[in-house]
């Protein structure tokens, strides 16, 4: 404790001026937490958050099949804890076996403060709350079963078990549009935080394909393919996207006859993907060209193929310069859905919107706008928490950890 | 592409549209209407008593039952709509595109917008009577618009509201300091906090706003108006059997609320137009003599589905808008023309 103390007075207030700058900030730091408590406490009326957090969730989804998206969230946070737990069992090699780090544990923690504390300020009924204890435990459990027995999983075993998401990610398709047995729900009902999570990971997963597929196509020696590409990367970049979202919702009505234009929730998932593959294209352009020319001439002369070359060992050293700037891109991304609001989709923000010019709720913008910002605060720190551990793992100069 | 471009594209495909379904008679955005089994309404979304959306996720506000008594009429059922949230930048051409079948956002009827050659759309009766009002704190002294002079306004930027400010101000020889604001979410906390003497919107939009205010007694609004903005439901014009049905819903809400017929008694005055052969005129309203409905392509009994479904006028008023409602509008040119109102049906017969 005494040490502690006497860093800190090392690091705030080691001379005369540091001490003053120290209070200075100190100060209107405190005034700040204190003028936003006040606020949050006393004057701020959160029964709009409570009221409406349905429609904050899923938007319009009609209640009786708001068990669907349950399953989901379920499968997903199964998911999440295999993966989590596997990762535990196979670590990256500068750490050793340890199956429950510290950084682990906080997690832990913080997410069971997470599950008791939301809905209970949420006032959720009992039967609703019990789910977030539910899901809290089914994360945990399958964490602990997949650390335990994870390290017995032979090599196909782990490739099999990623194959895990992309199969839950077609199932929750399913389980959101219905279809299959399950009664259909149009997408004109879907919404809310919901409707911003699809929207941005069908972009997100989408663009990265095209994005790469673009960036090889710049640098190509086919003319036709380069210059292609160039033109509809140059094209999306000097456009704004709201340009796009407007043209993708209002134009496809005039040229395709009705019915056959896809919905408006696809249109603009679309939008985004085709906006952000130009993006990220760029991003990978950028990773393709700090791998040294050696690399690829080095392996089509053992005798690679192009594409087996670029597959094994242009691309993986590529995509791991250009991890953070494509994670970068894809948390623009995650904001940009905000824009959706504005050609009359439902999502967050559009959400609020309607919210905030609800008879009953009118004046209450600021809990609505500082709800909004910790939901997408949320979102982009777990895109960036990701991204910072595949990096390390990705990370080839990581030294063996030696205890 | 241009507006005019995309509208030529849209009479174009609309052409091409009268070629193939010719041999029909009648209306063919209500006969894709039955077809589909549902209406696609066009709202707002975000405009307080007009239409928002609920804590359950329903639409609620005046607009979003009107959209729901179209439904009634058409489908005999009011629960058979699909709402579509569109923006005001882009419902017209949400309209023209054929996305949805019917606007029900509150959109002043203007002659360029009526005209063949402007946007070619289709307006029915005037069903909310708005003008431009301007809102000063009670406490300022502010009575008049000529009180203004040298006090700053606030005002959204790019809208007409901004430019009939301008105008009337420029007529009454007032210097006032327009602070332009890109939306309203800023202008209104500004106003409140006193960055400016009074705000200027629809009057509608201002005693809305005015209840989310931390005093709302605090605040009023001028006698004086700075436009006229009579507001309709609109169509595209290409389908008049459409526009018209939907027209004679709206004169159905109107006459409903004049003849004393409510959402909870319409069945009994029904049943009993259908037993007392005197009662002629609230026979033909009802649907018990005449074929009026057939007329429009409807079911002889819409006007008794519509009000079952919504009520009259006045109900919905009510519900949305009135006194009652932490909107607290009073009625005015709303009323009905016999209480002094604008609200006129021409006869059913």
């Amino acid at each position: 404790m005494n040490s502690q103390l006497r860093r800190l007075r090392a690091e705030l207030f080691a001379t005369p001026a540091d001490a003053a700058l120290s209070l200075v900030l100190i100060t209107l730091l405190g005034l700040g937490a204190f003028g936003f408590l006040r606020w949050a406490l006393t004057q701020a009326q959160w029964a709009v958050v409570r009221v409406n957090s349905t429609l904050f969730a899923v938007g319009r989804y009609p209640v009786e099949q708001q068990w669907r998206l349950w399953l989901l969230t379920a499968l997903l946070v199964a998911a999440s804890g295999a993966t989590w737990g596997l990762l535990r069992a196979h670590p990256r090699p500068d750490r050793t076996g340890v199956r429950w780090p510290r950084n682990d544990r906080l997690a832990v923690g913080l997410l069971a403060l997470i599950a008791l504390a939301v809905p209970w300020a949420l006032a959720l009924t009992l039967a609703i709350q019990s789910r977030w204890w539910g899901l809290l435990l089914l994360l945990v459990l399958c964490r602990w079963l997949a650390g335990r027995h994870g390290a017995n999983l032979s090599p196909t075993g782990r490739r099999l078990a990623a194959l895990v998401w992309p199969v839950i990610y077609l199932v929750g398709m399913v389980l959101i549009s219905g279809g299959l047995g399950l009664v259909t729900v149009s997408p004109s009902e879907w919404g809310g935080l919901m409707l911003t999570l699809l929207a941005s990971s069908f972009a997100i997963l989408l663009c990265f394909p095209i994005g790469v597929l673009l960036a090889l196509g710049r640098r190509s020696d086919l003319p036709l393919l380069r210059w292609g590409s160039v033109l509809y990367i140059e094209f999306i970049r000097g456009a704004p996207l709201i340009t796009l979202l407007f043209l993708g919702q209002n134009i496809l009505g005039f040229l395709l006859p009705g019915g056959l234009a896809p919905e408006r929730v696809w249109r603009a998932a679309w939008v985004l993907t085709f906006f952000a593959a130009a993006y990220l294209a760029e991003a990978v352009r950028s990773g393709l060209a700090a791998v040294p020319r050696g690399q690829l001439e080095a392996a089509r002369s053992l005798g690679l193929s192009y594409p087996k070359a670029l597959q094994h060992v242009v691309l993986p050293q590529a995509l791991r310069v250009a991890l953070p700037a494509m994670v970068g891109q894809f948390i623009s991304l995650l904001q940009d859905t905000t824009l959706l609001s504005l050609i009359g989709l439902l999502e967050l923000l559009g959400t609020a919107r309607t919210v905030m010019a609800n008879p009953a709720f009118l004046g209450r913008n600021g809990e609505v706008y500082l709800t909004l910002a910790l939901l997408f605060w949320g979102c982009c720190a777990a895109l960036g928490l990701g991204s910072r551990a595949l990096e390390r793992r990705l990370d080839p100069h990581a030294v063996p950890s030696a205890t | 592409m241009t507006r005019a471009g995309l509208l030529a594209l849209a009479a174009l495909f609309g052409l091409m549209g009268c070629a193939a379904g010719n041999e029909s008679p009648g209306s063919p955005t209500m006969a894709k209407i039955r077809e589909r089994g549902r209406l696609v309404c066009a709202v707002d979304g975000a405009v307080p008593g007009f239409s928002t959306v609920g804590p359950g996720g329903a639409f609620v506000g005046i607009d979003a039952d009107f959209c729901r008594a179209v439904a009634a009429a058409v489908l005999g059922d009011a629960t058979n709509v699909e709402f579509r949230p569109v923006t005001a930048g882009e419902r017209f051409v949400a309209l023209s595109s054929g996305e949805v079948d019917l606007l029900s956002i509150s959109s002043t009827h203007t002659l360029s917008r009526d005209a063949p050659g402007g946007n070619t759309l289709s307006f029915g009766p005037v069903f909310f009577y708005d003008g431009q009002g301007v809102m000063v704190p009670r406490a300022s002294g502010i009575r008049r618009l000529r009180d203004l002079d040298g006090k700053p306004i606030c005002v959204e930027s790019g809208t007409n509201t901004e430019l009939n400010l301008a105008d009337r101000m420029r007529e009454l020889g007032v210097a006032y300091q327009p602070l332009r604001f890109q939306s309203g979410e800023q202008a209104y906390p500004a106003y409140e906090q006193g960055r400016c003497a009074a705000i200027t919107s629809d009057s509608s939009l201002l005693a809305a706003k005015r209840s989310g205010f931390k005093d709302p007694a605090a605040h009023g609004l001028l006698p004086e108006l700075l436009s006229k903005e009579p507001s309709a439901k609109v169509t595209v014009q290409a389908d008049p059997a459409w526009a018209d049905a939907v027209r004679w819903v709206t004169h159905t809400l109107v006459q409903a609320e004049e003849s004393g017929l409510t959402q909870a008694n319409v069945e009994a005055r029904a049943a009993a137009a259908r037993r007392d052969a005197s009662q002629a005129e609230e026979r033909r309203f009802l649907g018990v003599e005449g074929d009026f409905g057939r007329q429009l392509g409807l079911p002889a009994d819409f006007t008794v589905r519509v009000v079952k479904a919504v009520g009259n006028y006045g109900e919905l008023f009510e519900r949305h808008l009135g006194r009652a409602t932490p909107l607290g509008l009073e009625r005015g040119l709303n009323r009905l023309w016999t209480r002094g109102g604008l609200h006129i049906a021409p006869p059913f017969r």
